[in-house]
């Protein structure tokens, strides 16, 4: 799971009332290298969350990125690279993400985040 | 669906194709997924029949519901892929060996996509509410008992409760939520599941449709839909928040009932 991904997810659990962003534990992460593309990254840059970006590269140990940022920042080589490699390249393979609220735990194994709900959280 | 009857008009495009779309050879399988099937190949027909639109749309991201064993979305992925390469691809199923598998198809075609086990959209409803620009969707769709319905593995893979419309039903409001002003949303359907029906409660919600690919199978007869935002005053509906939808079906049913969706339809 990318941490693309990690921005649209939230917890919807029943009576969760903001269950965005996911907390992210990591037990294990991998890089996987692919090309940059510059239109993804403008489109995907539009949709993000930053903070809760920002705040899951941290949390898989990726401590490059700014606080801040906006689309003019996108004009630098250096804050792209950094951009693109936390957005794309890293992945959770195998840990959770939790609830902000409820602290439910929702697997990630072999990179893919599991959000099923049991029947009493529906 | 599960029959063995290829359709020899799409197989053979198909092999003609090899790089716009999935191999055969290379989708991966595993005994509790659906395997492609008729289905599946005049879902990626009509996508395919619908390609130089599609790049015109310059999609953002794209989603399927229910992806299986990843055949669509990797076709998709391909079809689109090098002309339009700004997009993100996201797939969603209920069976988590569905999810595995899709993963191993769209690595095997050096495909990047993320997938993710859950009930239709369930956890991406809130953040991706508004942004799908294109959602491909091959249903359960069979009419069975409706306590078949929602089961694990493969009977997920066909069981559609009465009239097949049941998890139809609910994937519609969903996909309402999750695409965006200028989204499309493909969707398979059969005979059987009244598609004038379902595209008159989208009409309602403010969506034209077309018919891009009909096709009769030896055991059922298919239709390939395509939905988009045509009424400019549905934007003054409020979009429903998950959660939420009981507010619009009841706006809804004040609405006078429109006109069947006849101008509208054309076929392949
Ligand atoms: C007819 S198969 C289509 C598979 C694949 N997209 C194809 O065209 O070959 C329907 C798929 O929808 C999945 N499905 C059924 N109910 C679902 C639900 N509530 N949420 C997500 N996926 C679901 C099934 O597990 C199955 O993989």
């Amino acid at each position: 799971m990318r941490l693309l991904t990690h921005n649209m997810l939230s917890s919807n659990i029943k009576g969760v009332a903001n269950g965005f962003p996911l907390r992210i534990v990591a037990e294990k992460v991998i890089e996987k290298p692919v090309e940059m593309n510059h239109d993804f990254l403008k489109n995907m840059f539009a949709k993000l969350d930053w903070k809760a970006f920002v705040d899951a590269s941290r949390s898989l140990g990726y401590v490059e990125l700014p606080d801040e940022a906006d689309a003019s920042m996108l004009e630098s080589s250096e804050f792209l690279n950094k951009f693109h490699h936390a957005l794309l390249e890293l992945h959770l393979e195998e840990g959770a993400l939790v609830c902000p609220e409820t602290g439910r735990k929702f697997p990630v194994n072999k990179g893919i985040p599991n959000m099923l709900l049991h029947e009493d959280e529906v | 669906m599960g029959g063995q009857s290829f359709d020899s008009g799409s197989a053979i495009n198909h092999s003609r194709m090899p790089s716009r779309i999935a191999q055969i050879r290379k989708v991966c399988s595993h005994p509790e997924v659906y395997d492609p099937c008729d289905d599946s190949f005049a879902l990626v027909d009509a996508l395919l029949a619908d390609r130089s639109n599609l790049l015109e749309h310059e999609p953002k991201i794209c989603m399927e519901i229910g992806c299986g064993s990843g055949y669509v979305i990797t076709s998709l992925a391909l079809m689109l892929g090098k002309e339009s390469p700004g997009s993100f691809y996201i797939a969603t199923d209920v069976n988590p060996d569905a999810v595995a598998t899709t993963q191993k198809t769209l690595q095997a075609h050096e495909v990047d996509a993320e997938v993710v086990t859950c009930d239709i959209a369930s956890g991406l409803e809130h953040r991706l509410a508004g942004m799908v620009d294109v959602m491909v969707v091959n249903p359960p769709y069979v009419p069975t008992p409706e306590d078949e319905v929602g089961g694990d593995g493969i009977t997920a893979a066909w069981a559609g409760g009465i009239d097949g419309r049941t998890v139809i039903d609910r994937i519609l409001p969903v996909a309402d939520n999750l695409l965006s002003d200028k989204g499309w949303l493909y969707m398979v359907t059969l005979t059987t599941n009244n598609p004038s029906q379902i595209c008159l409660k989208m009409k309602e919600w403010g969506y034209a449709s077309r018919i891009i690919v009909q096709r009769s199978t030896e055991e059922e007869s298919l239709h390939i839909i395509k939905f988009w935002r045509d009424f400019p005053s549905s934007r003054s509906l409020p979009r429903p928040g998950s959660g939420h939808l009981g507010v619009k079906g009841s706006l809804l049913s004040q609405l006078s009932r429109l006109q069947f969706w006849g101008s509208g339809s054309g076929s392949s």
